[in-house]
C-alpha cells in the first residue's frame, strides 16, 4: 500500500502521544531511575553525587536484600508448580464437557477479579495461628499439619549462604497458597483455551491406532500444550517476579524479613526511609529480573506472530 | 471401575476444588455477618446467630469516601484508556507502516515492568506539574500505563476485521480520521466492552500507584483504605470482612454478569491474540 504524505502525517499525529507518553513515562522514567540508582540520594534532600554501582554493592551485602533474593526465588518456584499443577488438572477436569462446567470454571476463576489487597486481608484471617486454618486442621484431626504460618521464622532444608540462611521459609507458605489460589484459576483458564483448540481428529486417531487414554495425553495433548505451559510460565512468573501488594497486606516483611521481597523494601526504604538512591537500586534489579523474562518472550511471540 | 464411578469421582473433585475457592468468600461473609463480641478465635467458622449488618455499616462509614474516589478514578480512566487505545490499535492494525512492528514492542514492553522502576521519577513529576496526592494525578498514570495493554486488546482486535474494509472506503476517498470514525468505530463495541472491563477492574484493584501517591487518607482509593483499615490497633475482623467484601464487590458483580469479556481480556494479557 502506498500512502499519500497527508496519510503519513496523519499516522504520525495520531500514533505520536501514545509513543511520547510512554517514551517518557516509561523509558525515560526507567533511566532517571537508573541515573538515581548511581547517586548519593538517601536523604530527604536530593544529592545528585555520582558514586558508581556504591548502591548495588552495598544492596548485596545487606541480609534484608539477600533475604528478598531467596524469597523471591522459593516464592516464584513453589507459586508456578503450584498454579501450573492445579491449572492443568483443573482443565483436564473440565475439558470433559460435564454438565455444569460453566458454573465450575466461573468458581475457579473468580479471584482473578478480585485486588490483591482483599486476598492479602481476607487470607491474613485465614492463616491467624490462632485461628483459620489451624482451627479446620484441629477439627479434621490433621493437628501435625498445624503451623505458626506467617509469624514463624523457621527456614526448612537451611543452608547458610552469604548472610542469611537459605531454604523454604515457613512463613511463605500462606503467601504462596494466597496467590495460587487468586491466579491458578487463570493458569487453568489458558490450559482449557489451548485443550479447546487441539482437534478431536488428532485424539480419535490415536484411539484408532490403540492408544490408551493416559497414552493420549502423554504423547499426544500434553506436546500440544507445551506453549501454553511456556505463556503461562512467563506471564506467572513475572508477576511472582514483582510481587508486592499481596505480600504487603497479608503479611508485610514477616519475622527476620521470611516474607519480604524486593518490592516492599523499595517501596519502604523510599517512601519510609528517604532512601531514595538505594531504592532505585532495587528497582532497577527489579526491572532487570522482569525483563530477562519478558524480552526474549516478546521477541519470540511477536516473531511466531508474523509467521502466521 | 465403571463410567458412572469415573463420573462420581470427578464431580468429587470439582467440588472440592470449589470449596477451596469459595472458603475465603464463606469466611468473609459469616464474618462480616456477626457483631464485634461474637468474633472469637475458636468460632471462625461458625455460622452467625443471626444477621447482623452493623460491621457493613461500620465498614461503609470508614470505607465510604475511599469508594467514592474509587469511583471517580476507575470510570474516567478507563473510559480515557480505553478510546485512546482504539486509535493506537486502529493505527498499528490497519495502517501497515515501516517499524510498526518495533513501535508496537516499544509500547507493550511497558505492561510488564515493575512499575517500581518508575516510581521515584514519577512522584517527583506530579509533585512538579502538581498533581501528586491528587485524584487526577492518578487518572493521568492510569492511562499512561494502561496504553500498551488497550493498544494490544485493540490492535487483536481490529486485525479481526477484514483489510478490504478498510481499502474500500480509502478508495472512495475516506481519510485516516474518516475511516476510523465511520467504518472502525461502529465495530468497535465489543473491543470497547473488553477494555473497558479490563482497565475498570484492574485501576480498581490497583494497589501500588494508589498507596504511593495518594497520601491524604481523604483522597485514598478503596483498595489503600482496606489496608489501613488493617493497620489499625485492635483488629476487628468483623468490620475488615466486611469491608473486604464491600471493596470486591463491584469488580465481582462487573465478573459474575460480563464474566466472558473480563475472560478474553484477560487471554489478551497472555499475549495470545
Amino acid at each position: 500500500m502506498k500512502y499519500s504524505t497527508r496519510e503519513r502525517i496523519g499516522i504520525l499525529l495520531l500514533i505520536a502521544p501514545a509513543v511520547i507518553a510512554v517514551g517518557i513515562f516509561v523509558y525515560g522514567f526507567i533511566a532517571w531511575t537508573f541515573f538515581i540508582s548511581l547517586t548519593k540520594w538517601n536523604s530527604m534532600i536530593p544529592d545528585f553525587t555520582f558514586v558508581g554501582l556504591y548502591n548495588y554493592v552495598r544492596l548485596f551485602q545487606t541480609l534484608r536484600f539477600q533475604a528478598d533474593l531467596r524469597n523471591t526465588l522459593v516464592f516464584t518456584v513453589l507459586f508456578l508448580l503450584a498454579c501450573l499443577t492445579i491449572g492443568l488438572t483443573l482443565a483436564v477436569l473440565l475439558d470433559r464437557g460435564l454438565r455444569g462446567e460453566g458454573f465450575f470454571r466461573s468458581v475457579y476463576l473468580f479471584p482473578m477479579a478480585i485486588s490483591f489487597v482483599v486476598t492479602g486481608v481476607v487470607w491474613q484471617w485465614l492463616f491467624n495461628p490462632r485461628t483459620g486454618i489451624n482451627l479446620l486442621f484441629q477439627a479434621l484431626g490433621l493437628e501435625f499439619l498445624q503451623s505458626r504460618w506467617y509469624t514463624d521464622p523457621t527456614i526448612l532444608f537451611a543452608t547458610p549462604v552469604g548472610r542469611i540462611k537459605f531454604g523454604i521459609p515457613v512463613a511463605l507458605i500462606p503467601v504462596v497458597v494466597a496467590a495460587t489460589w487468586q491466579m491458578s484459576g487463570f493458569t487453568m483458564a489458558m490450559y482449557l483455551a489451548g485443550l479447546r483448540g487441539i482437534p478431536d481428529e488428532l485424539r480419535e486417531a490415536a484411539r484408532v491406532d490403540g492408544a490408551s487414554e493416559m497414552q493420549i495425553f502423554r504423547y499426544v495433548i500434553f506436546p500440544l500444550l507445551r506453549p501454553i505451559t511456556l505463556s503461562a510460565t512467563i506471564v506467572l512468573g513475572h508477576i511472582s517476579l514483582k510481587i508486592f501488594d499481596l505480600v504487603f497486606t497479608m503479611t508485610g516483611s514477616g519475622p527476620a524479613f521470611a516474607t519480604d521481597v524486593p518490592g516492599i523494601f523499595m517501596f519502604e526504604t523510599t517512601f519510609r526511609g528517604n532512601h531514595f538512591a538505594q531504592g532505585a537500586a532495587i528497582a532497577i534489579i527489579m526491572l532487570i529480573m522482569v525483563a530477562l523474562v519478558i524480552v526474549p518472550y516478546l521477541f519470540y511471540s511477536i516473531r511466531g506472530e508474523a509467521e502466521l | 471401575m465403571t463410567r458412572r464411578h469415573t463420573r462420581v469421582l470427578l464431580y468429587a473433585l470439582l467440588v472440592a476444588f470449589a470449596l477451596f475457592y469459595l472458603m475465603p468468600v464463606y469466611v468473609m461473609l459469616i464474618t462480616g455477618l456477626k457483631p464485634f463480641e461474637q468474633v472469637s478465635v475458636t468460632r471462625m467458622w461458625e455460622l452467625p446467630r443471626g444477621v447482623y449488618l452493623g460491621s457493613f455499616v461500620k465498614a461503609l462509614e470508614k470505607l465510604g469516601p475511599n469508594f467514592k474516589n474509587s469511583f471517580y478514578l476507575t470510570i474516567p480512566a478507563a473510559l480515557i484508556s480505553a478510546f485512546w487505545g482504539s486509535i493506537n490499535g486502529y493505527v498499528l492494525a490497519k495502517w501497515r507502516f515501516r517499524g510498526a512492528e518495533a513501535l508496537f514492542l516499544f509500547l507493550l514492553f511497558g505492561m510488564f515492568i515493575p512499575y517500581q522502576s518508575v516510581l521515584i521519577p514519577l512522584v517527583q513529576f506530579l509533585q512538579r506539574i502538581e498533581l501528586y496526592g491528587t485524584i487526577p494525578g492518578l487518572i493521568l498514570v492510569h492511562v499512561v500505563y494502561g496504553i500498551p495493554i488497550t493498544t494490544l486488546i485493540f490492535r487483536n482486535y481490529y486485525a479481526g476485521i477484514p483489510n478490504e474494509v478498510v481499502e474500500a472506503a480509502r478508495i472512495d476517498g475516506a481519510g485516516l480520521l474518516g475511516i476510523y470514525r465511520y467504518v472502525l468505530l461502529p465495530l468497535s463495541a465489543p473491543g470497547f466492552v473488553v477494555v473497558l472491563i479490563w482497565q475498570f477492574t484492574s485501576i480498581w484493584n490497583e494497589f501500588l500507584f494508589a498507596v504511593t501517591i495518594t497520601n491524604n487518607p481523604a483522597r485514598q482509593p478503596v483498595t489503600v483504605a482496606l489496608q489501613n483499615l488493617a493497620g489499625s490497633q485492635i483488629i476487628e475482623w468483623n468490620v475488615q470482612m466486611a469491608g473486604a467484601l464491600l471493596a470486591a464487590l463491584p469488580t465481582l458483580l462487573v465478573y459474575i454478569f460480563l464474566g466472558q469479556y473480563f475472560l478474553r481480556g484477560l487471554l489478551a494479557g497472555a499475549l495470545k491474540g
